[in-house]
C-alpha cells in the first residue's frame, strides 16, 4: 500500500516512502535518518544526496513543536470543494525538522498565535483515508 | 560593464482575461512590437526560444507551432519553462547562446492563454502546484504558500494588512494609466481592505489575476545591436537560483531566498549595488510579494519593506520606483509571458518611451521575475 489515501486527495501511489503511510496506521507519524550518515529527513526520504547512501532508518517525530507560520485558505483546490475552510501550517520541531500540515480544526483562528506548542499525530478522515494533523500541545 | 548582449526589441500584447485569439496569434502581437522600428527581419532571427508553463497549454510542444507561424523554420527552436519566470529564463538561456558564439540573434516568446482551460481544469492544475506527495494532498496553493510568507513577515516585524494593500493602491494607480493592462481600475485602500479573504491574511486585491498574453524579447550580439537598434539596451546583470519545491524545506519564511541570492549575482556581475537602480520591475504576484522583493533584492533592510511603501519611496518620483507600470496586481499574470512583459517595461523606461509613467533620466533598470512560491529566481540587470 502506498499513499493513494493519503491526505484529503492523493495524485499518485508508489514510492520507497510508502511505510510512512503504514505507520500511520499504527498511529506514529515517523520520518527518516540515513543509515550510513545519520542525515535526517522531513519529508522522509530513504536516498541521501549527501552520502549517496540507500537505505535509512524510521525514527518518530515527537516531543516540542512550534508554530512558525499559517494561513487559513477559503478557496480549495479540486477536490478541497467541501474541506475549505482550512489551516495549513509550518512547524519545527525540537531537533530542528521543520515540517508541514495541516492545524487540527479544534483550533479557531483566532486562537492559533505564531510560536504556540503543538504536538503532531495520525488522523482518520472520511472514505478512510488516512493523514496527520497538528493539535494543541 | 560588457557590450556584448543587448535587448534589440521588447515588446507585448494586451494582457485580457478571454484574449479571443489563437496561441500564434496572441504570439504574433508581441512578436510584432518587438520587431517593429528595427532594421532587421525574420531572416536575420537565427533561433527562438518559446517560454511557457505547459500544464496550461493545450498545444503540446508549442516551440515549433510558434517557430512555424512566425516564418522561422528551419531556423532552430527551443523551449525553456520555470512556470512564472519562464520568460526571463528564456532571456538568461539567449544571452548564453549568444555569448558562447552559437547564435547572433535569437527572439524570446512568452506566452499563455489560461483561458482555455474550464475553471474546473484551472482548480485541478492549481492543487498539482505543491510537492504531490507531501503537500499537496493538504490543498496547498499558490496564494496559501505566500499568505504563509506574509504570516511569518507580520510576526517578525509587525507588518500590517493596510501596508499590503498600500502596495495595490500603487500598483493601480499605474495600472489604470496602462492601456495593456487587464485592470485598469484605481483602488483606494478601503477597496483593498474590505476585499473578500482568499487564504487569511491575503484578500482578494491583494492577489493578482490569471490571464490571456504574451511578450517578446529580441537579443542580438553587440556589434548586430548597435548597427540595427537605436538605443540597444545591455543586457549587464544575470542573476538565477532555486529554493525547495516544499515549503516544509524553506530556511527563511521572511524572505525569498532564490531571490536574494539571484539578486546577489547579478549586482555582482554588473558592477552595481541596489542604490544604482534607477527603475525597477519586481513579481508581484501578490502584494507581500513586493515587500519582500524590496528586501530581498536590497532597496530596504529586512523588515523595512512597508515602510518604502508607507514613505511613497517606491513611486514614480520616489527613491526607487517599482512596478510603474501596475504590475502583475494590475496588468495580470500570463505566466509563461509575464517576465518578457517586465523586460518590455524596463526597456520603455531605459529608453525614455514609458509615456504613462516615466522616470526620469533611467539609466539602469532592474527586473526580478518569481517562478512559484520561489521556487525559481530570476533577477535581470540592464543598462541604456
Ligand atoms: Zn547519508
Amino acid at each position: 500500500m502506498g499513499f493513494e489515501n493519503f491526505g484529503t486527495v492523493s495524485f499518485t501511489a508508489e514510492a520507497k516512502v510508502a511505510d510512512f503511510v503504514t505507520y500511520l496506521e499504527q498511529g506514529k507519524v515517523m520520518t527518516t535518518r540515513c543509515k550510513n550518515c545519520g542525515a535526517k529527513y522531513f519529508p522522509p526520504q530513504m536516498d541521501c544526496p549527501r552520502c549517496l547512501g540507500t537505505e535509512a532508518e524510521w525514527f518518530e517525530l515527537k516531543g516540542g513543536a512550534k508554530l512558525i507560520t499559517y494561513t487559513t485558505v477559503q478557496y480549495g483546490p479540486s477536490g478541497f470543494e467541501d474541506d475549505a475552510p482550512y489551516t495549513l501550517v509550518i512547524v519545527d520541531f525540537a531537533d530542528g525538522l521543520r515540517t508541514f500540515g495541516r492545524l487540527s480544526r479544534d483550533i479557531k483562528e483566532s486562537d492559533i498565535k505564531i510560536g504556540m506548542e503543538l504536538k503532531v499525530a495520525p488522523v482518520k478522515q472520511a472514505n478512510d483515508r488516512i493523514s496527520y494533523e497538528f493539535q494543541k500541545a | 560593464m560588457d557590450e556584448d548582449v543587448a535587448i534589440i526589441g521588447a515588446g507585448q500584447s494586451v494582457f485580457a482575461r478571454k484574449c479571443g485569439v489563437s496561441v500564434r496569434e496572441l504570439c504574433f502581437q508581441a512578436y510584432k512590437e518587438a520587431m517593429e522600428g528595427l532594421d532587421i527581419t525574420k531572416d536575420d532571427i537565427d533561433a527562438s526560444i518559446t517560454c511557457s508553463a505547459p500544464e496550461y497549454d493545450k498545444q503540446r510542444t508549442p516551440s515549433g507551432l510558434i517557430s512555424e507561424y512566425l516564418e522561422l523554420t528551419p531556423k532552430p527552436a527551443f523551449y525553456v519553462e520555470s512556470v512564472c519566470s519562464s520568460s526571463s529564463t528564456g532571456v538568461r538561456i539567449a544571452w548564453s547562446l549568444i555569448k558562447s558564439g552559437l547564435h547572433k540573434v535569437i527572439a524570446v516568446i512568452g506566452f499563455q492563454k489560461m483561458s482555455e482551460l474550464t475553471s474546473r481544469e484551472a482548480a485541478e492544475r492549481m492543487g498539482r502546484g505543491g510537492d504531490i506527495i507531501w503537500e499537496s494532498p493538504f490543498g496547498v496553493t499558490m496564494p496559501a504558500g505566500y499568505a504563509m510568507y506574509t504570516r511569518a513577515h507580520m510576526a517578525k516585524y509587525g507588518t500590517t494588512e493596510e501596508q499590503l494593500a498600500r502596495v495595490r493602491v500603487k500598483n493601480s494607480s499605474y495600472g489604470a494609466r496602462n492601456p495593456k493592462a487587464n485592470y485598469r481600475k484605481e483602488l483606494s485602500l478601503d477597496d483593498v481592505m474590505n476585499s473578500n479573504v482568499i487564504t487569511s491574511p491575503l484578500k482578494m486585491f491583494d492577489c493578482c489575476a490569471n490571464c490571456d498574453g504574451s511578450s517578446t524579447v529580441i537579443v542580438a550580439r553587440g556589434d548586430i545591436a548597435k548597427r540595427v537598434s537605436k538605443t540597444p539596451i545591455w543586457i549587464i546583470g544575470l542573476g538565477a537560483a532555486t529554493d525547495t519545491m516544499t515549503m516544509s524545506g524553506r530556511k527563511s519564511l521572511t524572505g525569498l531566498e532564490c531571490s536574494q541570492e539571484a539578486g546577489k549575482q547579478a549586482y555582482e556581475m554588473a558592477g552595481l549595488k541596489p542604490e544604482d537602480i534607477d527603475v525597477a520591475e519586481v513579481h508581484d504576484c501578490f502584494t507581500v510579494s513586493e515587500i519582500l522583493a524590496y528586501e530581498d533584492l536590497g532597496f530596504a533592510k529586512p523588515g523595512e519593506g512597508p515602510g518604502l511603501i508607507d514613505d511613497k519611496e517606491t513611486y514614480v518620483d520616489g527613491r526607487i520606483p517599482v512596478n510603474v507600470d501596475g504590475g502583475l496586481l494590475s496588468k495580470g499574470h500570463p505566466i509563461g509571458a509575464t517576465g518578457g512583459s517586465q523586460i518590455r517595461t524596463i526597456v520603455r523606461q531605459l529608453r525614455g518611451e514609458a509615456t504613462e509613467a516615466q522616470v526620469k533620466g533611467a539609466e539602469v533598470g532592474l527586473v526580478h521575475n518569481v517562478g512559484g512560491v520561489g521556487q525559481y529566481g530570476n533577477v535581470t540587470i540592464l543598462r541604456r
